[in-house]
């Protein structure tokens, strides 16, 4: 999920040539898919899924339910019973099954670029290089961590042997938001399955598309039959209906703040399912005096504006130390001021539209907001062209921090820059926020840096870049703005469970 | 081991709320009593903490817990230091915290001294040497990076601590918390705070810096839900019932989104093989069900018995089960004392007529005991079948259940059909039974040949809705660490 040209590092092929998006290409997938098998709805209900940039239908897919939720449930605990395929397999071959799927995605990669760029209102080349290109690169990661699971033998008191095993947590139900759909379900996937686990994949509603496809490689790949299941839906339904299952061993979700406490509740009131969650931010840049000040302008400016600001890292407050204030404004508005809007797919496009009215709306309001508290509108401000979700890049300075876009989550590309005047002061009102997901230090000075990144309340701080994400760190958030990490090895241990087993022996030799 | 007697003429020096290490009345004035379980007489009232003590806990943790403060600049050595002081009073205190545990907590002195007391001091001392050796990493991220996570501590803590084993479970909670640097607010339970209370005396002594650790004893619906409900809290801790588990669990979404860890109820099945050391089993499933009354989440509740031995073992446990002397737990003689308040008595008496009327056959006991305390006879049930209720929910008093199987497939489906996942053993002689069946049993801890073996480096948790998280050992570390990745751009990487 990097944000700056300088940190791509495409998997393929080589930087700078890309293809031009598939044309007269067919949506083939838009079932329910369960033990590897394309399923109608229960219901028989479908749902439209949209292009953002001309408010066009794509497709219909099929409408999951309760029903259709229980179906995956079974099928993914059946695949998970003892003496199935998939718990009798060798763990290096679950690696070798995810090193197949990434090959396919390889193989698939302008296909899905393409999808993934009219579906998500996504740049196309972002969508191939960065999302594609993530995507095989995490789930190679996690393919190659498959038979390096490892449990302990413990040197405990008395005479026993006493080890454990790190054993799959079961059946995984997992929630996957419309900002990155297929890197995001990638990063569900990749290590739930390496761990061994099951599951039942609930893809956003508005951008199931790419899951699907992925299902058919997934088939193709050789996974066994319940392994992965996907049941495109709606929240309050398909979603719900997961965080409350009471065969579902644990759920992980990624989406809103608001949503996450409602599925944590909901685990409490069902069976105690593990619950990880990835939710908003309101992540703060930053930028001291002796920062360089063209690396930061233009991180700050790609970690707010990337992908439309649709980002969970976004860095929507910005504080910029005095004696450089008035710069980084200018710079930033300069830099706000070079994007072309439109459709996507087209190759001189640098912003896309949001993904539906109601992001839409809520970016409008908040903007106005904005003017209203009084903060200075210092580009854009508004929406842009006739139709499509388009809004254009707008950038608030003298932004004060009780002002409701310094507060509230925005997801649009609107950038907030404060001014500040102490350390302990910016750092102070850095933490002052339920959130905790990212942060961004700029300066280059080592004491600095390294104590600012220390005392901040955030998952991940990055220092004098911002966004640079990588399969082998861990990534989640403080407080309000998740539980448990993804990526790294820290993600396996949100998809084990660990036994202890203790054999009473008859004599202990060290 | 020597066992000294109790003390005599025990004096309760410690009954009110502990916060900044200081002794505070609680806000509203009241009182609650505590009760001698094995007498039914009170022993003295403890200072009721509820919403505001617990706001004042919490604030007072968060303010130990500031960035520069005296406990997040101190070295990760020196908090290892204080644990191992800690551990040093306790021993020294020895003596009149197992006197303490065995009159409030109804345990059986010898026990107290050599086990509580005993673990509690090993708990401590396992938790002080991890401090300085809670590493994060440095991680070969792609790109001219420099990337590496730090261990921090979560936080303000909140612990709910159970009445079964409340010295040993306040430590198992304080130990890894505080090894990691977070600050905590306890809430014993209700029914057995003093010896929590003493050791917050031992934590000001030892040296631990104001706001660190509070204490704030009260009832679980008014400062324990304060507690899973507070938006200043960062993670809650709990041990006890599933059904409270729950709670917590919801409270915690609704709220702020702490992070939580829960060791709830379990109703843990011991299978015997036909070829299983008879005595040794006998014994160890005896002991894992019997000990401390029965209450033990661990309780080996389903005893699933090969169908060729099931005659001769039924009768070896019956006879074991009648060898009790039952009594005041402090006095020598005694080998079961009560369960520890009314509520839980009237529950497993409850249970123990179930049995009686759904048909299981009652060999041994199956009734009350003396005429005050809440003592329950040593009862043995066998014909017992999964669909019984006292097959199917947690009794946590003295009640054997042992059924019959046949086959290995039908023994480990009926293991495992249950919500419940915490612990399990197998008896066998046969090395592949062993390491095959331990293996397929849904429990966090599976014992061979042996039960309710503790020890503070393995870990310890429940599948299922036996709890979430693990705690003991290098695992339970995980649970009180919030992970940092700093990430810095750097001109050139090498590896």
């Amino acid at each position: 999920m990097s944000s700056s040209e300088e940190q791509q590092t495409p998997a393929k092929p080589a930087e700078g040539t890309i293809p031009a998006p598939l044309k007269d290409w067919k949506i083939q997938y838009t079932k329910i898919f369960i033990n590897n098998e394309w399923h109608n709805s229960s219901s028989g209900k479908k749902f439209p899924v949209f292009n953002p940039a001309n408010e066009e239908k794509i497709c219909e897919v099929e409408e999951g339910d309760k029903e259709d939720v229980n179906k995956a449930v079974k099928a993914a605990r059946e695949a998970f019973q003892i003496g199935s395929p998939w718990r009798t397999m060798d763990a290096s071959e679950r690696g070798r099954l995810l090193n197949k799927l990434a090959d396919l995605i390889e193989r698939d990669r302008l296909l899905l670029a393409t999808i993934e760029s009219m579906n998500g209102g996504k740049v196309f080349s972002n969508a191939y290089l960065m999302d594609l290109g993530g995507c095989v690169r995490i789930l190679r990661y996690f393919a190659s961590w498959a038979d390096k699971i490892q449990g302990r033998t413990i040197p405990i008191d008395g005479k026993y042997f006493s080890y454990t095993r790190h054993e799959p947590v079961g059946v995984c139900g997992q929630i996957i938001p419309w900002n990155f759909p297929l890197v995001m379900f990638i990063w569900k996937i990749g290590p739930a399955l390496c761990c061994g686990n099951t599951v039942v994949v609930k893809p956003a509603e508005q951008t199931p598309l790419t899951a699907l496809h992925t299902a058919s490689l997934i088939k193709e790949a050789g996974f066994p039959p319940g392994v992965v299941n996907i049941v495109p839906g709606y929240g309050p339904t398909a979603g719900a209906a997961i965080s409350s299952h009471m065969d579902v061993d644990k759920v992980a979700f990624t989406g809103s703040t608001e949503v996450g406490k409602l599925i944590k509740e909901a685990a409490g009131k069902s069976n105690l399912k593990r619950v990880t969650l990835e939710l908003g931010g309101k992540s703060p840049c930053i930028i001291f005096a002796d920062a360089d000040l063209d690396n930061a302008v233009q991180f700050a400016q790609h970690g707010v504006f990337y992908h439309q600001g649709q980002c969970c890292i976004a860095a929507s407050r910005i504080f910029v130390e005095e004696s450089i204030y008035d710069e980084f404004v200018q710079r930033s508005v300069e830099r706000a001021k070079k994007y072309t809007l439109g459709d996507p797919l087209n190759p001189t496009v640098q912003q896309g539209p949001q993904i539906d009215k109601e992001q839409y709306n809520k970016i409008l309001d908040l903007i106005e907001s904005g003017k209203k508290e009084g903060a200075k509108l210092e580009c854009g401000g508004g929406p842009w062209g006739d139709k499509g979700y388009f809004i254009q890049p707008t950038v608030f300075s003298d932004v004060t921090d009780d002002m409701r876009i310094a507060k509230e989550e925005i997801f649009g590309p609107v950038q907030q820059i404060m001014k500040f005047k102490t350390i302990d002061e910016v750092i102070k009102r850095a933490n002052n926020t339920h959130y905790g997901l990212a942060a961004g230090v700029f300066t280059k000075d080592l004491d600095k840096a390294l104590t600012v990144s220390s005392a901040l309340q955030a998952g991940t701080v990055w220092v004098n870049c911002y966004g640079g994400g990588s399969c082998q760190a861990p990534f989640g958030g403080f407080k309000m703005s998740g539980n448990g990490r993804e990526m790294g090895e820290y993600a396996l241990h949100e998809y084990i469970e660990v036994k202890t087993v203790t054999v009473k022996i008859s004599e202990k030799n060290s």
